[in-house]
């Protein structure tokens, strides 16, 4: 036997090479969304990927949580390669390994807030009571500790946020992915749900990739990437 | 699962127009129902209430007792057939009777039957002039010891006790002597009267694999015999009433499948960003697809168990005799089953949709 690295030994949140998509539109045209992207997470790394609107952030956010399939390229998440995946064993692959901020909050309306974070251990590993202390755990965390039987509806847009951001890490997620966390707040909304951000990814040391469009927040990350037309430059 | 069901209590006004409509439908199932069930019985109770093995009518009757004639000599071969250990015979009429107390007009429509052997629940033929009648004729304003008066020729007829579920053709029943049965047939149906010792039909005792067809056999032809059953899925009408009934029923049902395939299919519509949200979170279309059967499983498990006990409610309303509704809890068990069957197959219009969700829809568009 070789000396294979064991999963302890992994030093890599997301390992992405040469990772292409191309949409295929109604017309038969080809949009490349992204184009031969590499890109390596240390495995307690915080990357901000930047760029204009339209130039590949949610498509690349999608292909590294597994919601999307590249056309091309070679997708590894912790120890998993997920580039052959079905979409069954994407699906299990999702609720194990990562965490998803959405663009748009999208929590689910008819749940108050401690139940929105539930619903991630009810869809996946039904794990039961660990599941409640880690939801009341993560709710105290960010500060929710007495909003927790509130529905969203009676929520603010920072306090939706900061579930959405507790729903993510229900599932102790190897690598989680923001998509624009603070482009609904306000400028110290944003800051405050940042520094959030920060401190959850730093003191459970889990990698991360945070979508902005807005240089200031790039510098509560560890290293900024960039991203025009689907290509990445550091 | 759980989640649908949360969905359910806490935004239970989403589902209430789906609800009402089923439970309407539901209801409309179950009277028909019943409907059917009472037709049917208020049509049939003089056969089923027969403790027999074989019903004989006269080989060209079609199991009709105004066609069928029994003579002597026929009597005579089937008693002989072996296995037969009794025979009775029995005749009918049909007539208007005139009630004291009512208008000249408010006749009420009675089958008077003339029996040797006793049917189940009803005692041995009471004197010449006497009978029992079915309780459904208490509708009619009918006492024990009243005289009715049978059919233009107005027969006295003096009613001395009732028995249950008797009834013929929608008609009450009378049960009286074979004497009292010639006598009302000759003095009303005078092309219809039959000689003493005639009878219309025989009502046979005893066994065997097979009484009716051995008695066919040992007639030649002469006669048409019966089982119970068979006597009464014989009743000219009841087969055609039973099939008319039962496509209504069957039609009604495929309209609560297109309701709760529509609804749930809406439904699925509307959540296509939520259901690709729980997909992005790892949730499978399995669960997805359990949840909305569950919701479509309860909601009209709710609406069937509303409409049962309305239609129970209703059942106690009516006053017997009036309406031939008839609500058993096996009609309403069956109904409850074939709504909830409805139902899992109205949602199977949504899994194609529910398996084609996208979880990449969860993400990026801001919509
Ligand atoms: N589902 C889709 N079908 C077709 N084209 C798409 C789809 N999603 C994104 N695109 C295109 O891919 C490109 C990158 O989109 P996206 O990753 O959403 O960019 P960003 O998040 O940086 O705004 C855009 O040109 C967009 O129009
Ligand atoms: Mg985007």
């Amino acid at each position: 036997m070789n000396s294979a690295p064991s999963a302890t030994t992994v030093t890599t949140a997301l390992e992405m090479s040469n990772v292409r998509k191309v949409y295929t539109m109604g017309d038969g045209s080809d949009v490349v969304a992204l184009d031969h992207a590499t890109l390596t997470l240390g495995s307690d790394e915080m990357v901000a990927l930047v760029g204009p609107s339209g130039s590949g952030k949610t498509t690349l956010c999608s292909i590294a949580g597994g919601i999307l399939s590249a056309t091309e390229g070679r997708i590894v998440v912790g120890d998993e390669d997920i580039s052959g995946h079905s979409a069954k064993e994407l699906t299990k692959f999702r609720q194990d390994k990562v965490g998803f901020v959405f663009q748009s909050v999208n929590l689910v309306p008819f749940l108050n807030a401690r139940e929105n974070l539930l619903v991630v251990d009810e869809l996946g590993r039904r794990t039961g009571a660990p599941a409640k202390a880690r939801a009341d755990q993560l709710l105290e965390e960010l500060g929710l500790a007495d909003r927790a039987k509130n529905l969203p509806s009676q929520l603010s847009g920072g306090q939706r946020q900061r579930v959405a951001i507790g729903r993510a890490l229900m599932n102790d997620p190897a690598l989680v992915l923001f998509d624009e966390p603070t482009s609904a707040l306000d400028t110290k909304l944003g800051e405050q749900v940042m520094e959030l951000i920060r401190n959850e990814m730093k003191s459970r040391g889990t990698a991360a990739i945070v979508v902005t469009h807005d240089e200031r927040i790039t510098h509560y990350c560890d290293r900024s990437v960039h991203i025009i037309d689907g290509r990445l430059e550091a | 699962m759980k989640l649908a069901l949360k969905e359910l209590r806490r935004r239970p006004g989403r589902f209430a127009t789906a609800t009402i409509i089923l439970t309407l439908i539901a209801i409309l199932l179950m009277f028909l129902g019943g409907l059917l069930d009472g037709l049917i019985a208020t049509s049939t109770g003089a056969i089923r209430a027969q403790n027999a093995q074989a019903i004989v009518y006269s080989g060209t009757a079609q199991a009709s007792f105004v066609r069928s004639r029994i003579e002597p000599e026929l009597r005579a071969q089937v008693e002989a057939v072996e296995g037969v250990t009794e025979v009775g015979g029995i005749g009918n009429v049909q007539l208007g009777a005139r009630v004291p107390g009512n208008g000249p007009r408010d006749l009420a429509s009675v089958a008077l039957f003339g029996y040797e052997l006793a049917p189940d629940g009803v005692p041995d033929a009471p004197p010449f002039g006497q009978a029992w009648a079915d309780e459904t004729i208490k509708a009619s304003g009918v006492e024990e010891g009243m005289v009715i008066e049978l059919g233009p020729a107005r027969t006295p007829i003096e009613i001395v006790g009732f028995v249950k579920d008797t009834n013929f053709n929608g008609q009450s029943s009378l049960w009286a002597s074979p004497d009292t049965w010639r006598d009302v047939l000759s003095a009303n149906r005078p092309d219809a009267q039959v000689g003493a010792d005639v009878f219309q039909a025989l009502v046979v005792r005893g066994d065997g694999t097979d009484l009716p067809g051995a008695i066919d056999a040992a007639t030649a032809g002469a006669t048409d015999s019966y089982t119970v059953a068979g006597a009464v899925a014989a009743i000219p009408g009841v087969t055609e009433q039973q099939n008319t009934f039962n496509q209504i029923i069957g039609v009604t049902l495929a309209i609560a499948l297109v309701v709760i395939g529509l609804f749930f299919a809406l439904l699925t519509v509307e959540r296509t960003s939520l259901y690709g949200v729980l997909k992005a979170l790892g949730a499978k279309s399995s669960t997805i697809f359990a949840g909305l059967v569950a919701q479509a499983v309860v909601v009209t498990a709710i609406a069937a168990l509303i409409a049962g006990a309305l239609v129970a409610v209703l059942d106690l309303l009516i006053p017997p005799g009036s309406i031939p509704l008839l609500v058993t809890p096996a009609r309403i068990v069956s109904s409850v089953v074939l709504l909830l069957v409805a139902a899992v197959l109205g949602c199977s219009f949504s899994l194609r949709r529910v398996l084609r969700i996208d979880p990449a829809s969860a993400i990026g568009t801001t919509s």
